[in-house]
């Protein structure tokens, strides 16, 4: 007898492999839109993928955690793809020496008012604990800030979605802002981009010069660093 | 590739191991890039199959955010009691790190004589 269509779709929406297979297609189906956009900051890859991903889920009935079986060999990658961000480092380390100290004051001032600015805001407007512990490294790559968020106890996936918005949003700011501000060194700029929107922020300073991604990408690494060190040491100050 | 990749873990083994010795709250992975860059740096050069295997990875790095991002979706009841205080975090936070970071650059720039001199020359190159 062979097997009913229903029976083989019990069997596949439980297996890891159908969804490591949707998760590589949402993402080459929103990448694909990403692209055709002209990489509008507003079309990230990463939003549509999720949204695409959770209607699905939803859709078919599918706890998270049967996704996740699925999803984490992707998800595992994450630790040494951080450590792959010491590449550029190095290589932007050895061009830039020059800035060494604006770059370290700006670095340390805009590493601070990132993680104070966020979770003072959220703390006035009555957010709660878990909210808090989860926004701030919400300036720095996903990587780095899922797991500065698994350290002190906040919500790690809560913390992706806050890193993905930060992103666009220093993403559509950074250019009308700084015109309107008058800033045309593109040194700072760019680093001011990496700096607040980790990431997203520096594609979308390439996007502006190679000097002020060069500068966005260095920022980037750093401000992963310096706020993986900063919020657990703020983290245990305030508990 | 292998090796650049069994490279990469290797590092981020040893960052692990290096932070639960050490008993600090800061993320393998991180001690992992520092762990790189000292190497590299040593080194004197980025060997051609590092280059290639952190580009390849660094390229559809928000591919690897897919699989967390979704769980938001057993978060969908936070976001949606606390949308206010999380967008004005989002935003303000945003807009005063971007402005505190150009602001400290341009000005620690000038006071130590490393102004954008370059930066002219610079854009033309590019």
């Amino acid at each position: 007898m062979r097997p009913s269509i229903s029976s083989i779709w019990v069997y596949l929406s439980a297996s890891p492999l159908l969804w490591l297979v949707a998760t590589l297609w949402a993402y080459i189906l929103a990448h694909w839109l990403h692209e055709r956009s002209g990489r509008n900051p507003l079309v990230s890859s990463v939003s549509i993928a999720v949204i695409a991903l959770i209607t699905l889920l939803v859709a078919t009935g599918t706890p998270y955690e049967t996704y996740f079986q699925g999803a984490q060999f992707v998800h595992f990658l994450l630790g040494p793809a951080t450590v792959a961000l010491g590449v550029p480092l190095y290589t932007h380390l050895a061009s830039v020496r020059r800035l060494f100290v604006p770059m370290l004051a700006a670095l340390v001032a805009g590493s601070v008012t990132a993680i104070v600015s966020s979770v003072g805001v959220a703390w006035l407007a009555g957010a709660d604990i878990l909210t808090l512990k989860s926004l701030a490294s919400k300036s720095v790559t996903t990587p780095i800030a899922m797991a500065v968020t698994q350290q002190i106890g906040g919500l790690p996936s809560l913390t992706a979605v806050f890193v993905i918005l930060t992103g666009i949003i220093g993403a559509v700011l950074v250019t009308p802002l700084f015109n309107a501000l008058g800033i045309r060194d593109r040194q700072a700029r760019g680093f001011a981009a990496g700096v607040a929107a980790h990431g997203i922020g520096t594609a979308r300073a390439f996007q502006v010069s190679d000097v002020s991604g060069a500068f966005a990408g260095i920022a980037m690494a750093l401000n992963g660093i310096l706020t993986a060190i900063l919020v657990p040491l703020f983290a245990r100050f305030f508990s | 590739m292998i090796v650049a990749f069994s490279l990469f873990v290797l590092c981020q083994l040893i960052g692990e191991f290096l932070v639960r010795l050490a008993n600090i709250s800061v993320p393998g992975p991180v001690v992992g890039i520092i762990l790189l860059v000292c190497w590299l740096s040593w080194r004197g050069e980025v060997p051609a199959d590092v280059q290639r295997t952190s580009s390849g990875l660094l390229t559809h790095l928000s591919l690897l955010f897919i699989p967390a991002g979704t769980g938001v979706m057993v978060h969908i009841h936070k976001l949606r009691v606390e949308w206010l205080p999380i967008l004005g975090a989002l935003l303000l936070g945003t807009l005063l790190t971007l402005i505190v970071t150009v602001l400290v650059f341009i000005a620690v720039s000038r006071l130590t004589g490393a102004g954008p001199a370059a930066d002219a020359a610079a854009d033309h190159a590019s």
